[in-house]
């Protein structure tokens, strides 16, 4: 454990709103009927969090929970925490038909955070990032430029970005090219 | 000559003058200007030559539309060809040249196409082609590639940035004139989110110019109103420099942004392609002037009257001091008066009607401007410049009646409202006879998903093109926007505008009327490809009635301009030609986009570095400190080979093989797909999967599958790993991790969308690292642990979780290689330092990385299969001798039914052999094995082909793998292959496995 090391290991750019690395993450993919009472159970049990409304993200003293498709959540917590929510989780669902696995290592996270965080992202997914279209909480699984990657708003206005460990060279190299000086859209 | 005026030039800043060159000239001109109009004030009238017969050209129009002056643009990186001065904004240190011409623009040799015009008709193209044989490639091709094209091609890398944007809106609205400007006000007032865009820099468009008043005020005073009421409203964003480009299905439409163009040195992206949803969509995106068809109308100097009224009223500079004005409409008068209240001279007004006009005539004529009705020009004078025109009756046949000295013509033959964006997506048009012009037909328009039109046109762009039914149609298209994007229309009074009663046009196809065929072959319709009168009514003659086809071969409106001024007048010329009327011939197919876009645009940010996703292991930054030489796998860069300082390709493959044999080697083997398949029916599910039993498969082993499509070709294999007894692991090929997880879930989710099962893709989860080679355990067990990874602790075909030294790890007893070997997976973020760790234990055995070649090779001298090599699609289990892995016992799995197939069970099929060659040598790749005879075709017979070939270190001979007719039954015999030189390589057939066939090493 303690080799362990993400993606950039903390990388960071600053342009007209600041993108950073946040280094490594706890991450659990859950799949199940999320409307049964084992998996909601489950859930709150693990992370403290309800299961979320479509596209949002809810809040839990030990994860937060994102919804990915209509059987997928993925569940965000402290990088030490994930085998703990895991266990936690598979005894809470005490043989209910789910799956739940640790994904914490496939991934990588980058934060961005300033006045113009929202366009950064809105040039490259195909996302309504305005005031009225994504509020905090809000949580899409879309894409960034060419590869997979999901991301929500956090109350203070920055936003997180999950993407695929192998490619977070490339998320970091778009979202620099998105957030350089001079290219502020001055839309949102 | 044209030339800068004391007065005038409301977009200029005359306080700031810029420097700039054209063809190496210094010339200034100032803020506000675009090139065309400070090339204007320099008295650079001619810009450019045409295409084909490389004649003198002037600028013509002042916008979008413009056909001739077309410059190269800025030099080394940013260089870029085809750029249209009148929409151009001139910024200081511009750099231009004129383009299609040799050697310079005054004197250009290829200007002898022009007398030569006889020579290149109207489909000279297709003509050359067909006759005579030889003619086209030895000599109309040479002499083609030579005058063609229109710009330079750029030479170096592109210096600057595009980028999208995405955005979602309630109403987008085309244009930023009065038309524009009054829509967003009633849409914006209706509450709906609107984004207003404008092609150029300037709100209003040509409203000041023409006059008018609205609401008791100036035209240019009320724009100046609406746009600080619309600056004011939030839920309006107002946009210029940016072009609707392209209106799509589902309301999605293309915006064009020029950021920087204009501000070359500033930071930031130089375009940025906007990529809209939105619900409603208003095109006010005004009209275009037509030019008249006369002899000569071509000639420098000769200009749309609404561009010469423009450059006077906008730029303040004069086209020419004396200005003929030939109409067949009120408007153009409008230029007379500009021009005579400038103090220039029109020394008459040519109206091609018999009888007079409305109160602009009466206007012109108060003035003092000589107009003679029923009227034209039989031809103009003059070769790079007008000196003068000679006038003739519109009705007659050109014989001219007197000839008068001038140096500009401004030549109006009615409007067209700009069509483009509401036919993009398939909204009809209608002829409307009065205005002699094509509008939207509002019964119509493009449908969205729902049945019902999305598109709404506004203003001049729906017919109406006097200031005051254009106000009052774009305050109802903005309100309708509005509703249909489920707002309550506003209750704003609409504005009110001054009437000032026009007379009708006359359609003017040809002047004069009766033109014969010596005025006709010098009057263009399409002035950048050269298209005339002569070329349309030609094609009409040679049978090409549709004018779909008369376009592709007269290339009428083929050019960068997509025809913008000629498409009309084309028509109309082919209608006459055909006796048709002009609705009946129809318009060609209005596409995107409106006008050429940068490359830059559509690439966005996808160039160097972000081109394309390149997926990077844990262990790949040891991979380049190593220098490895690197191939592409999907999107991951595998290590071929890790050459050392001044070692072949082939000598680091022999010798990271030889290791590995001898003592240990390590792979990255990350890359491998690693699906976590679960559920109570997860065993049904697997066996359906592969072609092998895998529900039979007990906790803590491992078996190697396959997979087969429902057509029963292979398609990926892998080792299964059983994790618990409702959890299987699947290994897949790399570049089949997100494929084959895909394919799993497309079962799942409909075909067996009640099986208990769920998948999750972990391929990233985990670095996997191969220890492999007879040191291989002694390297695991220095680094200690509690895994036991003996002989008995971790057979063959097991795997095992446990620690070894400090890692979280998961050890897979498989082997690609036929040595003794061990697939370690580790959490991908301690995925390094484990590797650094196994290079540390294995220094004493000299342990070294290798590559992809050397586990290919390996693999081969074992006789194992590679999907993609001993596969192509094509290719079933069956046809590899892999039968022992197709489950009999099952019911049913992907692709059995298709292998009971006659076609699949033939026993001709070419079946899988080794092949050693008897020289020694390695075959070639791709290479086949020749049978006697030829075919049909005269080719030569074949009876296999080779699937993989390499030399092997472990034989330090040639051994290949390949498909041959009969061949398990062909054991040593020998076969040709052939070579690329023409000569053939001896094979003996044999057993594919070539390395310890009993798996004793592996066994260990």
């Amino acid at each position: 454990m303690s080799n362990a090391v993400s993606a950039l290991e903390k990388t960071s750019f600053e342009g007209f709103a600041k993108v950073s690395e946040t280094g490594l993450r706890g991450m659990i993919t859950l799949r199940g009927d999320l409307s049964s009472k084992p998996v909601k159970d489950a859930v709150i049990a693990s992370t403290g969090a309800e299961v979320p409304d479509v596209r949002r993200m809810s809040r839990g003293s030990i994860g937060d929970v994102a919804w990915m498709s209509p059987d997928e959540l993925l569940i965000v917590c402290d990088y030490r925490a994930a085998n703990e929510v895991v266990t936690t989780l598979l005894a809470a669902l005490d043989g209910a038909h789910a799956l739940a696995v640790n994904v914490s290592d496939a991934r990588a996270v980058f934060r961005i955070e300033g006045d113009g965080a929202r366009e950064v992202l809105a040039k490259v997914a195909p996302v309504d990032l305005s005031t009225e279209g994504f509020q905090p909480d809000d949580f899409r699984r879309t894409r960034i430029a060419q590869v997979a990657a999901a991301f929500w708003m956090n109350s203070d206005d920055s936003f997180e970005v999950v993407c695929f460990r192998s490619v977070a060279q490339y998320v970091f190299d778009v979202l620099k090219v998105s957030a350089q000086e001079g290219g502020e859209v001055g839309f949102l | 000559m044209s030339t800068r005026l004391a007065n005038g030039g409301r977009l200029l800043n005359k306080g700031k003058q810029l420097h700039f060159t054209f063809n190496g000239k210094q010339m200034t001109g100032f803020e506000g200007d675009t090139l065309a109009s400070a090339l204007l004030a320099n008295d650079q009238m001619m810009m450019g030559r045409s295409f084909k017969y490389h004649r003198p050209r002037g600028v013509v129009a002042s916008g979008a539309e413009e056909p001739n002056a077309l410059v190269n643009l800025g030099t080394g990186g940013k260089f870029e060809p085809n750029q249209r001065a009148t929409t151009t904004e001139l910024f200081d240190g511009l750099t231009s040249t004129s383009q299609n011409h040799w050697p310079s623009l005054e004197f250009d040799v290829g200007a002898i196409n022009n007398y030569m015009t006889r020579f290149f008709p109207a489909g000279f193209y297709y003509k050359t082609f067909m006759f005579p044989a030889f003619a086209w490639k030895h000599v109309f091709e040479p002499i083609v590639r030579q005058s063609a094209g229109l710009g330079q091609v750029p030479k170096d890398r592109d210096a600057d940035t595009y980028e999208h944007f995405y955005a979602y809106v309630d109403v987008v609205i085309v244009g930023g004139g009065i038309a524009g400007l009054q829509a967003a006000r009633a849409a914006g007032a209706s509450g709906a989110k609107v984004l207003l865009m404008e092609q150029t820099p300037h709100w209003g468009g040509r409203a000041p110019v023409d006059g008018g008043e609205v609401n008791g005020k100036p035209v240019a005073d009320h724009i100046a109103d609406l746009v600080a009421e619309l600056e004011a409203m939030d839920n309006v964003t107002m946009r210029t420099r940016m072009m609707g480009a392209g209106v799509y299905d589902h309301g999605y439409v293309l915006g064009y942004e020029r950021v920087n163009d204009h501000t070359p040195m500033n930071a930031g992206p130089r375009h940025r392609l906007w990529r809209i949803r939105t619900k409603q969509i208003v095109t006010a995106t005004g009209a275009i002037e037509r030019p008249l068809s006369f002899a000569g109308n071509d000639i420098p100097g000769v200009m749309l009257a609404s561009a010469v009224r423009d450059y006077v009223v906008d730029y303040g500079v004069s086209s020419g001091d004396r200005t003929v004005v030939v109409t067949n409409n009120d408007d153009a008068y409008r230029t007379a008066i500009a021009l005579k209240n400038a103090g220039l001279e029109v020394p008459v007004i040519l109206d091609a009607r018999a009888m007079g006009g409305g109160a602009l005539v009466d206007e012109a004529r108060a003035m003092g401007i000589r107009v003679e009705n029923g009227k034209g020009i039989a031809k103009v004078k003059g070769g790079k410049r007008v000196t003068g025109v000679a006038i003739c009756m519109q009705a007659g046949e050109g014989a001219a009646v007197e000839e008068i000295a001038c140096d500009a013509v401004a030549m109006s033959g009615g409007w067209s409202p700009v069509v483009h964006l509401w036919s993009h997506c398939g909204g009809k048009l209608i002829w409307d006879e009065d205005q002699a012009h094509f509008r939207p037909d509002a019964g119509r328009a493009p449908t969205n998903q729902d049945g019902v039109g999305f598109v709404i046109p506004a203003g001049s762009a729906n017919g109406p093109l006097d200031l005051a039914a254009v106000a009052a149609d774009a305050h109802e298209a903005g309100k309708a926007a509005a509703k249909a994007a489920g707002l309550k229309a506003t209750r704003k009074a609409a504005p009110k505008a001054g009437e000032e009663p026009e007379q009708a046009m006359e359609p003017v196809w040809m002047m004069p009327q009766g033109a014969g065929p010596e005025l006709r072959i010098k009057s263009w319709l399409d002035y950048q490809n050269d298209v005339k009168v002569s070329d349309v009514r030609l094609a009409a003659q040679e049978g090409y009635e549709s004018v779909e086809h008369t376009k592709r071969y007269t290339t009428l409106g083929m050019a960068t301009d997509q025809g913008k001024l000629s498409n009309i007048n084309g028509l109309a010329t082919l209608a006459g030609q055909l006796n048709a009327p002009i609705p009946a011939v129809g318009t060609t197919t209005f596409r995107p986009p409106y006008t050429p876009i940068s490359m830059g645009s559509i690439a966005g940010e996808a160039r160097d570095e972000v081109f394309q996703p390149l997926r990077r292991t844990p262990i790949h930054q040891y991979h380049e400190d190593q220098k490895a030489f690197f191939e592409p796998v999907g999107q991951w860069r595998r290590p071929y080979c890790f050459p050392k300082a001044g070692e072949s390709h082939a000598d680091a493959v022999k010798r990271e093989i030889n290791q590995t044999r001898a003592s240990v080697g390590l792979l990255d083997a990350s890359t491998l797909g690693k699906i976590i398949v679960k559920g109570t029916d997860a065993g049904k599910f697997v066996d359906m999967l592969y072609t092998n039993m895998m529900s039979n498969l007990k906790p803590g082993k491992c078996r190697y599958g396959l997979m087969c499509s429902e057509n029963g070709f292979l398609s990926d294999d892998g080792v299964v790993a059983r994790i618990d007894e409702e959890t299987f692991l699947c290994h897949t090929t790399t570049g089949g991790a997100e494929r084959i997880h895909g394919w799993m879930e497309d079962w799942l989710q409909c075909e067996w969308w009640d099986w208990k099962v769920f998948t999750a893709n972990v391929t990233e989860q985990f670095a996997q690292i191969a220890v492999v080679g007879p040191n291989a355990r002694k390297v695991i067990e220095k680094l200690g642990g509690d895994m036991d990874v003996s002989k008995e602790g971790l057979a063959f075909m097991e795997w095992k979780d446990g620690k070894i030294g400090d890692f979280d790890a998961r050890a897979y007893r498989i082997s690609f290689s036929g040595e003794l070997s061990y697939e370690i997976a580790v959490p991908a973020s301690q995925g390094r330092a484990f590797w650094d760790a196994l290079m540390e234990a294995g220094a004493e055995f000299n342990i070294m990385p290798y590559g992809t070649e050397a586990l290919h090779v390996m693999r081969a001298e074992k006789g194992f299969i590679m999907i993609g090599d001993e596969t192509d699609g094509t290719i079933i289990p069956q046809d590899l001798g892999l039968n022992w892995a197709i489950s009999k016992k099952k019911e049913d799995f992907l692709g059995k039914r298709a292998q009971l197939r006659d076609h699949m069970t033939d026993p001709n099929r070419w079946k899988l052999v080794g092949l050693k060659t008897v020289d020694g040598s390695v075959i070639p790749d791709g290479s086949y094995a020749i049978a006697d005879g030829d075919n049909a075709n005269g080719q030569r017979n074949t009876q296999g082909r080779v699937t993989s070939t390499y030399y092997s270190p472990t034989l330090d001979c040639g051994i290949a793998m390949g498909l041959v007719h009969n061949g398990p039954d062909r054991m040593g015999e020998v076969i040709e292959f052939n070579k690329v030189d023409g000569s053939t390589v001896k094979a003996e057939i044999c057993d594919p496995v070539f390395y310890d066939e009993d798996g004793e090493k592996q066994n260990v």
